[in-house]
Formats: structure tokens, sequence, C-alpha cells
């Protein structure tokens, strides 16, 4: 099965919302757009773990990056309202 | 295997559809709220259904082939949707809530009724 132009769609969808991360006006947009870059780049790498052969790290890989983008959005979120720490 | 093949193809065709929707509708739409709804709901979405032909793949492998290695791949890939559909809702709530509380208006708005709800 051939996975090189899923991850190639997937190389200009990650491309374009980081273009609105640069763009985008005021702080909330630009962390919406972060964190779809966030799950865009998760299904990546799952793709590259079946693309390149059984490697499932990669996989492992993707679930810590899940759960850490994670974190820091829910901070940033925190941040952005005005919330003391 | 060839109508496990298929079913991959139509899976991963499903999800860059809905990754692509997305991504245009974070550059389309006008305020962040919509952004918000169109970018979250259309990529989480999509990414599923990505996930779904990897797993359609690897367990295909696993029970034709007999090749127990894609049992390692096939579980692993379960926990990441898990934790991919838990982390995608509750995040994007907090960025709504956030960016309500921070002063954002809804494009074209003209009467905000939560506002009035939260100084009570």
């Amino acid at each position: 099965m051939n996975w090189v132009p899923a991850i190639i769609v997937m190389m200009v969808c990650i491309i374009i919302t980081v273009v609105r991360i640069f763009m985008g006006p005021g702080a909330p947009t630009r962390l919406v757009a972060f964190d779809t870059t966030n799950t865009l780049v998760v299904a990546s790498l799952i793709i590259v773990a079946m693309m390149t052969g059984n490697r499932p790290f990669y996989i492992d890989v993707a679930i810590v990056y899940a759960l850490l983008s994670y974190v820091m959005t829910l901070y940033v979120a925190k941040y952005i309202q005005g919330d003391k720490f | 295997m060839e109508g496990l093949n298929i079913l991959s193809y139509v899976f991963i065709g499903i999800g860059l559809f809905f990754n692509l929707v997305g991504s245009c509708g974070l550059h389309r739409l006008p305020d962040i709220y919509t952004k918000l709804h169109a970018a979250t709901k259309c990529t989480t979405f999509g990414s599923i259904f990505i996930i779904l032909a990897v797993i359609v793949q690897s367990a295909g492998i696993w029970a034709v082939e007999g090749d127990s290695s894609q049992s390692v791949m096939c579980i692993h890939v379960v926990l990441a949707l898990l934790a991919l559909v838990v982390t995608n809702a509750t995040s994007a709530h907090a960025i709504a809530r956030a960016a309500h509380r921070s002063g954002e208006k809804p494009a074209r708005a003209v009467v905000d009724d939560l506002e009035k709800k939260e100084n009570d």
C-alpha cells in the first residue's frame, strides 16, 4: 500500500495552519492554529510509522506528543484568560 | 487483503478530505469561535479516520499473514486514538472559554448574553 500521497497532503495541511499561526490576529487565533497543527502532526507521525514499515516507536512518540501538547494548550489558555497561577 | 487495502484507501481519503477542509476553514472564517468550530472538529474527525486506516492495515497484516509484530503497532495506535479524542475536545473547550473571558467578541455580534450572566 502506498502512503506517500497521504503524507504529502498532510504536509500541505500543516503548512496552511502554520501560515495562520504567523498571520493570525490576536493570541486566541494563534492558539487555535497551534492546536490544529499539533493534531495534524500526531496524525502524520502515525502515517510515517506505517509508511516506514514496522516501526512502533513512532506511535509512542505520537502518544507523548499528544499529551504534552494538550498540557501546553491548557496552560496557554489559562494565561490568556488572565488567571493567576 | 485486497478488500482491506480498498477499505484503507477509502478511510484515508475521507481523513485527508476533512483535514484539508479544516485547514482551509481556519483561513476562511471570520472570528475566533467559528475558526475553532471548523478547525477542531474537522481535524479531529479526519485524524480519527486516518488512524482507522492504519488500524485496518496493521490488523489485516496481523490476521492474514500471521505477522505478530504488527500487534504492537495495532494496540499502540488504539492508545494514540484514545489520547487524541480525549485531549482535543477538552482543549477546544478551554480555548473557547479563554477567548470569551479575554474579551474576544464574535464577528458582527450585537448582544452578548453570556457577559451579563458572568458578571452577576
